[in-house]
């Protein structure tokens, strides 16, 4: 049910930005054409330091966009509250996103190929949150 | 109460909380964190990261700045424009709870007051209660979980007493959060060895009551 001819976007948001970066990759690499699923790291501080940046949640949320809604996976305390005022804020990112419940590198590889299969939002956070089912023992 | 110069949240008289007067607390807040930066540091060393001090004291160097370049008219809007910059700068957790204390305080004064913007310090505690709410909200935390909430909760009641009260109120939550043990943050991880400190967040909370204090007792709040 998307609105636009492109799909979900995603943002990977960690504490650190060689885990978002590689978490984004790996993804990408899963799904096969990383034409199919736009997805952005938003990882570490602006200055490259460990924590996270509302700045670079923002500005990366938005390079994904494409009008069918952007779904936002995060890691840590500070990155998930980042993202959780950004939302109650209800202002700077775009206007279809959500945080999505879910295990980081799991729930967005599971996101992604839920996107590049034209799933919308929903089905994306849906195939995302299903990733805590999947017990390691 | 004086009127003069009010509308341009510039100069109001004694006793006026506009827009000078909030520019002027988070400038003590900044100028006090930035004094203690080490001593949240310290706290945070024991169950945090160990980052607490230098987070807020980026943060709060940066609202300064920004409020210094940008002076907004209105107390809402100096609420607004220095939680937006915490969100932006402190890194950690504790940019986007301040920041959201900050920025709901704000919109509650600004639904309150609607034109005027000079709230009395009863319609300054309502607005904060608001804040504080919303941070219990975005963080999970209620009273005795040893963060930020265990300092501002009680502060906020005192306000209906007096400045100073809710400056001692803030300073005796947090050192309250020694014997507790965390239910939220990196800290919560410690289990039982997360009792017997003092939570930083609850000690920044405290900084910034004090400065608060300082700032009405100046202006003759």
């Amino acid at each position: 049910m998307s609105t636009g001819q492109g799909g979900v976007g995603l943002v990977v948001v960690s504490h650190s930005a060689t885990v978002a970066q590689a978490v984004a990759r790996l993804a990408a690499q899963l799904t096969g054409s990383a034409e199919d699923v736009r997805i952005e790291a938003a990882g570490g501080t602006e200055d490259g330091g460990l924590g996270t940046s509302a700045d670079l949640v923002v500005r990366a949320a938005h390079a994904v966009d494409q009008g069918a809604g952007v779904a936002i996976l995060a890691d840590l305390g500070s990155a998930v509250l980042t993202v959780k005022a950004l939302l109650a804020d209800g202002e700077e990112l775009p206007e279809r996103s959500a945080l999505v419940d879910a295990p980081l590198v799991e729930g967005t590889i599971a996101a992604a190929v839920a996107a590049s299969a034209g799933a919308d939002l929903e089905g994306v956070r849906a195939a995302a949150a299903e990733a805590y089912d999947y017990h390691k023992q | 109460m004086g009127d003069e110069g009010r509308d341009k949240g510039g100069t109001g008289g004694p006793g006026t909380l506009d827009a000078a007067f909030f520019r002027r607390w988070l400038d003590a807040a900044a100028a006090l964190i930035d004094e203690e930066a080490e001593r949240l540091t310290a706290l945070d060393s024991a169950i945090g990261d160990a980052d607490h001090g230098a987070n807020m004291r980026r943060g709060f160097s940066a609202v300064r700045e920004s409020l210094a370049a940008e002076e907004p008219a209105s107390p809402q809007a100096v609420l607004a424009l220095a939680g937006r910059r915490l969100v932006s700068t402190v890194g950690g957790a504790s940019g986007p709870l301040y920041g959201t204390l900050l920025r709901r305080t704000g919109k509650a004064l600004g639904e309150a007051l609607g034109e005027r913007t000079d709230p009395d310090r009863t319609e300054f505690a309502a607005a904060l209660r608001a804040g504080i709410d919303a941070v219990s909200a975005l963080g999970g935390a209620k009273p005795g979980d040893k963060t930020m909430i265990d300092a501002l909760v009680p502060a906020a009641e005192a306000l209906s007493t007096s400045w100073e009260a809710a400056a001692e109120a803030a300073r005796e939550g947090a050192a309250a959060t020694v014997p507790m043990r965390a239910h939220k943050g990196r800290a919560s991880y410690l289990g039982e060895r997360s009792e017997g400190h003092e939570d930083p967040g609850a000690a920044s909370a405290a900084l910034l009551l004090g400065a608060l204090a300082d700032t009405a007792g100046r202006a003759g709040a």
